[in-house]
């Protein structure tokens, strides 16, 4: 008789693996993917891809030639982080920035630390902020959206409506006399507005994370803390003055707003482990936005709110443990 | 529908051997009887080399407080009482009898008639369930007369019934409540009488909804029990998760269920009970469900104690082919076998056989922090972390962050989705952190 196999308990195992989560959140990433190519057409389809390949590229040198390890490229992480940093540019940027940006997401923001895992920002944003930072000219040169679009040069381009707004305050101008100039709020919500690629609709990215949800690849308390608390840390501000300050709609579907509380803030390696951690640093994050959206230098806050909440995660965790059964005890 | 609400998870139920009625195994030629089948002291054999002994006759007595006495479960002749290797591996003390006919003991009553009324006090219950062995039936074999003896200052409100049967795979007592429901109703009464208490609750999933059926069909003529259906959710089995389940309370960390007015058996231990009171019957025998996906006719055996499992396999059709994994108890909790010559044992629920394909662990990744341990966790623990400070030998965080209140239910490695050896690890941690908190104790 053949050898036995002896292994401690338990001897099933779920058949959920790290590649199925990655390709579950690549799955539920489609339908932003649709709304930005027919609105950025040809320009984001090559983006996307550019970023896409450089990350997966730059994963394999760093594994195969850096690290010495196994090489992982086909997990799935990679791949969101291209596709994740792909969304959060403008469509028209030049691909070779692109390619910088994947190399810092890849490389600082998640070899560096040990690969997947270990990693205590998300690398998508290090690679956006180092692109804000680096190029903060044709990081903020938005393409119109325009349906069904294959230009690739000579595109119409303006300021997003988060700039808009903030332009127009600085200007000492109120509120309600800038609203005409950004798109209504129906137009936004389905992702008709200047922006970056695959930021734009909030209704395809709150699609996504109903079917992540489902999945229970995400939970809700980490979207749910973030988008709730922006909306009301801005209806407190809108309330005291509606003409300095736009009204909290507005935050919600401008921006990197649901790509960031959907896709970015859950990010499970650097996101908080318990209950009440995540909801604590999903305020964090909505509160952040809020503060540098409006009293800040940047139009946008989302990807600074979340890296700065990154670095916090291992304070949540170690002050918001869950509750443990029978700690305190009320017996009735 | 009620359930615990901290944790659990949902394995594949796998409940294959379901509609298979309980049949008696053959008495086997040989049983090796461990004198250690029971949490605490082993018993100390009254029976040597070469004396003849029958079946339910004493062969080693439980003298400590927290032991209980092992009884002959075949007629014949002792060979030897040595060390033999044992369900984990570890080569322990033994009674071997050789089996010569199946001659019971004087006064042991076989028949198969109901007796409802019992007429002794609840010291004489007690004394009577200490002398046949009765023991948890559900795996933990716990003596059950040390929990019907309450202790000074507490009270017990509550019997609590255990016929949840949440490890995924196993079926025996599912088939004792449908083949068996009035004796369990019986025991239970019983014990009832033994705790002086008015309410018992059997709590049953309701993945079993003929036995949930069938026993509340009977209930009139057992006055003060009460059957709860419950959700399905692992470990609902747990005596605190199902003393939560059922009546909302829970047991403080490090205490016992007394602590909130409750004792907890198993049905089968209701059986046992039943048996030892009623028919004078010692702890002999018991229902072991033997399965697997590949195994010919999963079963329900009446299996005497110390059959080896190699005859369950063969009686059950035989060792499938690409068998790989062989355990002892459910898949979730129960024990890889590395010797199929060891015996069942009155903790033995099941014996279960895995391809080889199911007998590998996944490939370990990096941890992702996906925090899936943390929610699940039935005791609300962070098995992630446990596992780290354990693996580096950080024992005194460990006590800090609460690794003995740790059943070892297996659910964070069974959910970990980068295959990680959570529970190996926090083991491990349990153990040495056991003996840091026992050394400053001396």
């Amino acid at each position: 008789m053949s050898l036995l196999t002896v292994s401690g308990s338990p001897h099933v195992y779920t058949d959920q693996s790290v590649s199925k989560i990655m390709y579950g959140v690549l799955l539920s990433l489609i339908p932003a993917a649709l709304v930005s190519f027919y609105f950025f057409g040809v320009a984001a389809i090559l983006v996307t891809l550019t970023a896409v390949v450089s990350c997966m590229f730059f994963e394999f040198i760093m594994q195969k030639y850096l690290i010495k390890g196994p090489v992982t490229i086909f997990d799935g992480s990679a791949i969101i982080t291209g596709v994740l940093l792909a969304f959060i540019v403008p469509a028209n940027l030049p691909l070779w920035m692109v390619v910088i940006g994947s190399l810092v997401a890849i490389g600082m923001g998640k070899m560096t630390f040990g690969g997947l895992g270990k990693n205590i920002f998300n690398p998508a944003l290090v690679g956006r902020v180092f692109l804000m930072i680096s190029f903060p000219v044709e990081m903020n040169i938005y393409p119109k959206p325009t349906a069904f679009s294959t230009q690739l040069t000579d595109i119409v381009s303006g300021p997003t409506p988060l700039a808009v707004v903030k332009e127009g305050v600085a200007q000492g101008e109120k509120v309600p006399d800038m609203l005409p100039q950004v798109p209504e709020y129906v137009n936004m919500l389905m992702g008709n507005l200047g922006g970056s690629i695959g930021e734009v609709s909030a209704i395809a990215i709150i699609l996504g994370g109903i079917y992540m949800l489902m999945r229970k690849i995400i939970t809700w308390e980490i979207p749910t803390a973030f988008i709730g608390s922006v909306f009301i840390f801005a209806g407190i501000l809108w309330m005291i003055d509606p003409l300095t300050y736009v009204d909290p709609f507005f935050h919600l579907v401008t921006g990197g707003l649901m790509i960031g509380a959907i896709y970015m803030a859950t990010d499970m390696v650097t996101s908080p482990m318990s209950r009440w951690g995540m909801i604590v640093y999903g305020v964090g994050c909505g509160f952040l936005t809020i503060v540098i959206r409006i009293f800040g230098a940047y139009p946008e806050g989302v990807a600074f709110a979340i890296l700065i909440m990154n670095a916090f995660v291992p304070l949540i965790n170690r002050g918001f443990t869950p509750k443990r059964f029978g700690e305190e005890v009320k017996n009735g | 529908m009620k359930t615990f609400k901290l944790g659990g998870v949902h394995p594949p139920e796998n409940k294959i051997s379901k509609q298979a009625a309980i049949q008696e195994l053959p008495v086997p030629e040989t049983v090796s009887i461990p004198i250690s089948q029971h949490l605490g002291v082993p018993a100390n054999p009254v029976v040597k080399k070469g004396d003849t002994v029958k079946t339910g006759q004493l062969i080693a007595k439980g003298e400590a407080f927290i032991s209980a006495n092992i009884h002959a479960s075949v007629s014949g002749t002792v060979q030897k009482v040595d060390n033999v290797p044992d369900t984990s591996g570890y080569r322990r003390k033994a009674i071997i009898i050789k089996t010569e006919g199946d001659q019971w003991e004087e006064g042991i009553d076989q028949s198969k008639d109901l007796i409802k009324e019992c007429g002794l006090s609840a010291e004489e219950i007690v004394k009577k369930i200490n002398e046949k062995g009765i023991v948890g039936m559900g795996g933990a074999t716990f003596p059950s007369h040390v929990k019907l003896m309450v202790p000074q200052g507490g009270k017990a409100e509550y019997l609590i019934i255990n016929g949840v049967e949440c490890e995924p795979y196993l079926t025996s007592d599912h088939r004792l409540m449908l083949e068996k429901a009035e004796e369990i109703l019986t025991g239970i009464r019983i014990q009832m009488k033994a705790l002086h208490v008015e309410k018992a609750i059997i709590g049953i999933e309701n993945n079993k909804p003929d036995a949930i059926a069938h026993i509340r069909k009977l209930l009139p003529d057992y006055p003060g029990v009460s059957v709860q259906p419950l959700e399905v959710k692992y470990p609902q089995g747990a005596e605190k998760q199902l003393i939560k389940a059922l009546i909302n309370r829970e047991v403080p960390s490090g205490k016992l269920p007394i602590e909130v007015g409750c004792v907890v058996h198993n049905v089968g231990t209701a059986y046992a009970v039943y048996e030892a009171v009623q028919k004078n019957k010692p702890l002999i025998e018991r229902v072991v469900t033997i399965t697997g996906k590949s195994l010919k006719q999963p079963s329900n055996f009446l299996t005497r104690i110390g059959t080896p499992v190699s005859t369950l396999i063969e009686a059950a059709g035989g060792m499938p082919e690409d068998t790989g994994k062989v355990v002892n108890g459910g898949p979730m909790m129960g024990k890889a076998l590395s010797n199929l010559e060891s015996p069942v044992t009155k903790g033995t629920s099941g014996v279960l056989l895995f391809s080889k394909q199911e007998s590998h662990r996944k490939v370990v990744h990096n941890c992702i922090r996906c925090s899936r341990c943390t929610g699940i966790c039935p005791m609300g623990l962070e098995p992630y972390l446990l596992a780290l400070l354990a693996d580096h030998h950080r024992y005194e965080d460990c006590e800090d962050n609460h690794i003995m209140d740790c059943m070892e239910c297996g659910s964070c490695l069974y959910i970990c989705p980068s295959g990680r050896p959570l529970l190996d690890h926090i083991r491990n941690g349990k153990a040495e952190t056991g003996k840091m908190i026992r050394s400053r104790s001396q």
